[in-house]
This record gives structure tokens, sequence and C-alpha cells, in this order.
């Protein structure tokens, strides 16, 4: 989409495979998706057919999308935040606090505020990670404890019921455009202005860089601590959307929501197509990775495979994105070092 | 001097000191450097130049003295300042993000941008198109730069600085990993860059380079400017003796060392890809090299020989004993040693202190019950530390805060060590000053007097003919040549090294 039509003259097959890598990734993915999709509604055509088949399909994987691009772009930066799902779980309980507390605050105001104080905890990480230069594994594990802490601390036993909240606000959890689920089209928004900033504007391609060599990022001039501040600060952000957005849908929240989202938002990524290790992949990859994750979860009972073995279905899965990425990683290095021999004969 | 009409430097740095916590890595640092001129900066390593081109690239601040730059006083805090004020340093090791296409490593950050912050792909890669084509190098601008030669990496770096249209150009050691072709093709590019009126600045510890290159010089010794001149104004041993402080006659001084029985025996031995069907001996006493050019197969076939990597067909027998494939254990209880090219990752752990990594290699021999006693190491430690006589404040310091020089000393010392039989150095004085050069090689040429059989791999011509009792040459993985010190000369070798590869220039 963003490659011009004209072929460039010294173009070979090494590069054009490595610039189709990313776009096969994802329509794999959506290929996987429609196949297990496929699978499921022809055991039971419920899946698909019911009333709720189509809603809860496309509803489902909207919240841990919009958490798996906010992941996306902090790993893409050779970080990792997995505080995404403390944030969330704190985020939520907090809008509903707002809510209960403050009848007829609107629900914009809300959504800002939740947002606004994902990207205060992501500042947070972001800022002990470039100033006292601890890696953000050990930075956000730090803080999934202090923030899931605090959550329980402050709702203790509490718990938001549908009733304290506005009907205002569960209708947006809901309510749908044309039968899509207005809460999927958000998501989708989301994850389509992601897309197109990290490939389209500097500040996009700046967190690739970093990425790829933080290094070479910072001898370049590129202003590396700042972009991995913000690359934390908006996975935060995204989080705390992400909680209000929860809260609105299920329409009650405790202390323990999210827990363990961090990891299904990591295995979303990595099946998503990015390396882990940063510099590569598509943010789109990631939240079609996490519609693969959440529609096999769902389609796996439906086609009545034991529970054990849903946990070791999703496992093979990441493992397989893995060890694929790696295999079209050697081969790729094999073609592009091909290629350089033949282009300097 | 001879600056009868000076016009103003672009690049002027005067008395720059720098240093880190209590080392003075810059004391006095000068430089001079006009536009339409390549000045040469040379001196040995530890001499400070790396520091002054940090300084000079906004990597450092300075501690003290003057920088000016088109005779306006600059203080760069970070690269980037640098870089917008027309300053870009084509470092050693290029810096590109590997994942990323090579129109965006030139553009990085300064990407042409439409409404909304758009990146104008379109133009950005056809302005890279454009710039590649000026440096007349054939290189798909689409490509991911992971996997691209030294050389298509540095020209990479020198679009960058043309799009920045910088106006001082540092180059640091840029033909280290070069081949002689690459090598003409960069100088060609300086020259093209020369004549556009840019300046540019030329590290390189090779004097044939910066005589045919350059055609300004500022020698530096112990982070001190100590001389500039016109290129014509000095000779090579004029600027050797400012370099070191004292006259250095004889760079290469191999001495006849009594030829004994043979050590080392590599018979047929083939990997596919690699190198086909190598025959050769290394007896006692006897220093033998293997020379050609980068990338000829010389590092692939001493790995396979140590056992590092496998190979499909052939036998490596050291004093009538086959070692097995892939074994280095087996080679180092055979006897060998391998000192190898790149002694930061491959011989060295450099977070470790200068007795650690001494004693690396004999811990289970000098351990008592699994445990290393601290007297021994220490020992074994001082009394290499002092043979080699590497130069440091402790034998406790890291061997990360060392010159590459002490560095390779303490690589040997390890290996020594082991009281090796065959001892293969590859690359011994690859970044290595002058003075210390001589050193390794008076080292090189006492262990041969002491009966140890020793291959060198080595690119520097030099002292391949210098140290070298026969020359085995490579080309392309095939051995074209095997010459006794009588009739190896520079174009005996490089004969060898490139002959039926002059198709492409």
């Amino acid at each position: 989409m963003t490659q011009s039509a004209v072929v460039p003259p010294g173009s070979n097959d090494a590069v054009r495979l490595v610039s189709r890598l990313y776009r096969a990734r994802e329509a794999s993915i959506l290929l996987v998706v429609a196949l297990v999709v496929v699978a499921a509604t022809v055991t039971s055509p419920d899946f698909l057919f019911s009333s709720s088949g189509w809603r809860d399909l496309t509803l489902a994987p909207s919240i841990l999308m919009i958490l798996a691009v906010g992941e996306a772009i902090v790993i893409i930066t050779r970080n990792v935040d997995i505080s995404v799902g403390a944030v969330l779980g704190f985020t939520a309980y907090f809008a509903g606090r707002v809510l209960t507390d403050y009848p007829g605050v609107p629900v914009v105001v809300v959504f800002l505020l939740g947002t606004l104080l994902g990207a205060l905890m992501g500042l947070f990480n972001g800022l002990l990670v470039t100033l006292l230069r601890v890696p953000a594994l050990v930075v956000t594990l730090g803080t999934l404890y202090i923030f899931r802490g605090i959550d329980v601390l402050w709702a203790g036993g509490i718990r938001i019921m549908p009733g304290d909240l506005p009907s205002s606000f569960l209708d947006l959890g809901t309510s749908s455009i044309l039968t899509v689920p207005t809460v999927t089209i958000i998501a989708v928004f989301v994850a389509a202005a992601a897309v197109w900033y990290m490939k389209c504007t500097r500040g996009g391609r700046t967190f690739y860089a970093i990425g790829s060599d933080p290094d070479a990022a910072r001898l370049y001039g590129l202003p590396t601590g700042r972009r991995v501040i913000i690359a934390l600060a908006t996975s935060g952000a995204l989080a705390g959307f992400s909680g209000v957005l929860y809260l609105s849908r299920y329409a009650t929240a405790d202390s323990q929501v999210g827990t363990g989202w961090e990891l299904q938002a990591i295995a979303a990524v990595v099946i998503g197509g990015i390396a882990i290790a940063g510099g590569s992949g598509s943010v789109g990859g990631a939240a079609l990775g996490a519609v693969l994750l959440i529609t096999i979860n769902r389609a796996l009972p439906v086609l009545g495979i034991p529970d054990f073995w849903q946990q070791a279905v999703i496992g093979v899965l990441i493992l397989f994105a893995i060890v694929t990425d790696r295999l079209l990683f050697i081969r790729t290095s094999h073609q592009l070092l091909e290629a350089r021999e033949t282009t300097n004969a | 001097m001879a600056e009868a009409v000076a016009p103003i430097p672009v690049l002027s740095v005067r008395n720059v000191a720098k240093s880190f916590g209590a080392a003075i890595a810059l004391r006095k640092g000068c430089l001079d450097s006009y536009g339409g001129s390549i000045h040469a900066l040379v001196g040995e390593n530890g001499a400070g130049k790396s520091t002054l081109v940090k300084v000079i690239a906004g990597v450092h601040h300075r501690d003290g003295g003057e920088f000016l730059l088109s005779g306006r006083p600059v203080d760069f805090r970070n690269t980037a300042e640098a870089k917008a004020a027309g300053v870009a340093v084509i470092y050693q090791e290029p810096t590109l993000f590997p994942d990323l296409s090579v129109t965006e490593n030139i553009f990085m950050g300064r990407q042409p941008v439409l409404g909304l912050g758009r990146i104008d792909r379109r133009r950005m890669r056809s302005e890279a198109a454009d710039l590649l084509e000026r440096l007349g190098v054939r290189l798909n601008p689409d490509r991911v730069a992971r996997g691209l030669s030294i050389a298509d990496q540095q020209v990479i770096e020198i679009a960058k600085a043309i799009s920045l249209d910088a106006k001082v150009l540092v180059m640091d050691e840029p033909t280290a990993a070069l081949s002689g072709v690459e090598v003409d093709r960069l100088f060609t590019i300086t020259r093209a860059l020369r004549d556009e009126g840019r300046a540019i600045i030329f590290i390189s510890h090779r004097f044939e380079e910066i005589y045919s290159l350059c055609d300004t010089l500022t020698v530096m010794r112990d982070g001190e400017y100590v001389s500039a001149h016109a290129i014509g104004d000095v000779t090579v041993d004029e600027v050797v003796r400012r370099m070191v402080g004292r006259s250095v006659t004889d760079l290469f001084p191999k001495e006849a060392a009594p030829v004994g029985d043979v050590r080392l025996r590599v018979e047929g031995l083939t990997s596919s890809g690699k190198f086909h069907d190598i025959n050769f001996v290394v007896r006692s006493g006897e220093i033998v090299c293997l020379a050609g050019l980068v990338g000829s197969g010389r590092t692939e076939i001493v790995r396979a020989v140590f056992g590092v990597d496998g190979y499909d067909r052939g036998t490596v027998t050291v004093d009538g004993h086959t070692l097995p494939m892939k074994n280095p254990a087996a080679a180092i209880a055979a006897g060998i040693a391998l000192v190898p090219e790149d002694r930061r990752k491959q011989g060295l752990v450099m977070d470790f202190s200068v007795r650690s990594n001494m004693s690396l290699a004999v811990r289970d021999r000098l351990s008592v019950l699994g445990i290393l006693p601290a007297l021994k190491e220490t020992r074994l430690a001082m009394s290499w530390a002092h043979r080699l006589q590497v130069k440091t404040s402790s034998l406790d310091s890291p061997v990360a805060t060392l010159s590459g020089g002490n560095q390779q000393k303490v690589v040997l010392g390890k290996w020594l060590a082991t009281e090796p039989r065959v001892l293969i150095i590859d690359e011994p004085t690859r970044g290595i000053d002058v003075g210390t050069k001589s050193e390794v090689h008076r080292l090189m040429s006492e262990l041969a007097g002491h009966g140890v059989a020793i291959l060198m791999i080595s690119s520097e011509l030099p002292e391949v003919i210098g140290m070298a009792d026969r020359v085995l040459v490579m080309k392309e993985g095939h051995m074209t040549a095997e010459l006794s010190r009588a009739d190896a000369n520079p174009e005996t070798v490089m004969y060898a090294a490139t002959h039926s590869v002059e198709k492409s220039a």
C-alpha cells in the first residue's frame, strides 16, 4: 500500500521476499482465523449463525487487540511492557469509581481520564527504564505488582456492578453500527491509526530504528530515551483506554480484572510476527494475532477439545510462530548474502 | 606549516582535552581541516585519535579547549547537534539499522514528509537511488541493510553524510576491513567528495593509503598534538618517528630459527562453498603465512583446523595424531592455540580482569579440586604480563579499559600459558599501533625460535613478507601459490591473490 508500483531497477528476489513477508504474515493469520471459524461453524452452526455468533466473533478480540497494539509498539523498540494487564485492571476499577461517585460525568470524560491515568502509569514505566537504565522487563514486572497492589488496596472486596453504571456508558458496550459492535469499530480504528503511524511517520520509523540497533540509534543522534518513554506511555494509555472499554462492555469490575492479560498481549504480538528483539514486524500483525488468539480460544470448546489441550494449542501456536520467524529469518539472511554476491560480481 | 594564503579552516579544534574519571584520554588535541582537502590523522592506538573524533562528533563533550566550525565556536552536546551543523562521522564499524531498508537508513529521522507528517516514500526512494548512483555503486535502495558487506555499509554511511550535505566528513579507519577493490572504490568516492569542497578527515594505520589519498597530515601521540605537515614534506619514517617518539628501524624482525619436524599437517581439507582441497604443513620453528584477500577463505580454514567449524573431507594432524572434527577441546589438548581476528568478541571476556583473562585457557590445569587458587593465577598473570610487557595500571583492570595492542598481548598471553606447539594467529596486528606491532612481531619470532609452529593470517603485505618463512596464498577458497621467503614479494603475493579475478575493477 505504501510501496510504489514501479519496480526498482536493482530489485531482486531476496528484496522482494523481505518486503512481502509482512503482508504474507497478515494474510496467513487471516487464513487461519477463517479456517478456525469454518471448522467451528461446521461443528456447531451457532458459532457464526446464532443471533450472538457474529457479534461475539467481532467483539471478543477487540479489547485484547488494543492492548496488543500498544504492546507491539513497545516490543518493536526492543522493550517489553508486562504491566498492561494491571493498568487495564486499575483503570477499569478507576472508571467504575468515577462513574459511581460522580454521577453525571460525561462518558467522554471518563474515557479521557482512564486513558490519561494509563498514560501516567506508562510514563512512570518509561522514566524508570530510561533514567535508571533498568531493563523494561524488570521495571514493568515491578510496576505490575505495584499497580495491582494499589488496585487491591483500593477496591478491596468491592465490585462495580452494572446497576452502579449509567446507561449511556453501558450502551456503548452493547451498541453496534451496521451489525458491527461499536467497541470493535473503536478497536479497529485504534489499530489502523497505529499501523499508519508506525509505517508512515518519522516518529513511527524511529521506533523501528531504535529496536533494530539501540546503540546505532544513539550514535545516529536519534532521541532514543524520549522515544522509549513515548512507547511505554502509549502502551499505558492504550491499556488505560482498554480498561474503560472493558468496563463498558462487561459492566462489572473488581480488583482482579485483566490478570494475565499481559501474557496474552505478548502472545498476540509474537503470533503477529513482531520480532521479540525488536526492529521488525507490523502492528497490524499484532492486532490480527489478538483476533486469532481469542477466536481459537473460543472455538476450541466448540470443537470439543478438552480444557488442558486448549492451553497447549495456544502454546504450540506461539512456538510455531517463533520457529517460523526464525526459519524465515535464516532463509532471507542467506538470500541477502547471495544477492550481495551476485550484484557485486 | 605551509599555510601561506590561509583560508578559514572548516573545522578547527585547539587544545581540546577530555578525561574519563582519572584517565586522561586527550590532553591537547589540535586539528585544522580545510574544505577541498583530505587530512590524515595518525597516531598509535591510545594516542587520542578516537577520543578527538568523538568530541568532534558530539559523542563526548570536551572538558576544555576551543572548537570552531567555519570560524564560529560550537559546542555539541549530542550527535544530532553535530550532524545538524554539518559534521558527519563514518565509524570503523558502520552503525546501520539492520532491519530497515537502505533508503530508510540514509534518511532516518529526516525523511521528506507530506501533509499530516506522512513520509513521502517515493521521493525518499528516488533521492536515495540518485545518491547511490552519484556514488557509483549498484545497491538496491529497497533491500534491508542486514547482510551488506562492510564496504557497502560504509557507502551508505557516506550517502547519509552527503544527504546531510556535511561540510566535514570524518572517516575513522574506514579501510581496515576492506579488500583492495573496495578500497579503490572508497578512495574514488572520497576524492570526489573532496573535489566538491568538503573537508575530509581520514584516519588510518596504513601509510601507503595516507600517501595516496591525503594532502595534509596531523600526528598525535599520548593524547597530544605533535605536528602537522603537508604530505609532501614528510617521509613515512619521519611520521613514524614522531608517532612513536623514537625511531622504528625494523618493523618486522623475523629471525631465522632452526626448522624442525612437521608439527601441523593439513591434507585435502575441503568444505563446500568455503575452501577446496587445502594441503600444507607447518614445521616447528617456522612461521607460515596464509595470505589472500578478505573473504578468500583463510579464516574459515583456521576455524576448521581448530575444530570450531566442521568440514566435508580431509584430515588435520598435529605431531602425527589426527584431530577429530568439530572439537576445539581436542585441538587445544593436542597443543593448538588460536588467537582470533576479533579479539573483543572471540578472544577476551571484556568485563573480566587482565588476570582472569590470562588464566582462562589454563584454569583446569591451575585448579586444585575445582577451585582456582588466586595466588597461582596472579603468579601466572604477572609473569606473562611482564614477559609481554602489557601496559595496564593493575592486573585487576577490566581488559575493556586497555588499548587494542595491550588487549592483543593479553590474548597472546592467555594462549601462550597453554604452552602451545602450534600457534594460529588471525590478523595479529589489526588495529594495533606501530610500536606495539613490532613487539608482537618480536614475540612471534621469539616463539618460533623456541620451536613453536606458527600459522599466521595477515592482510598486511609488509607483515606477510617480513614475517613469513613461507607464504600460502588463497584465492576464492583455493590455494593458488606457495612461496618461499625468497620468492615472496608484494607483486608475487598480490598476483596469486587476485590472479584471474581481474574482470571487475
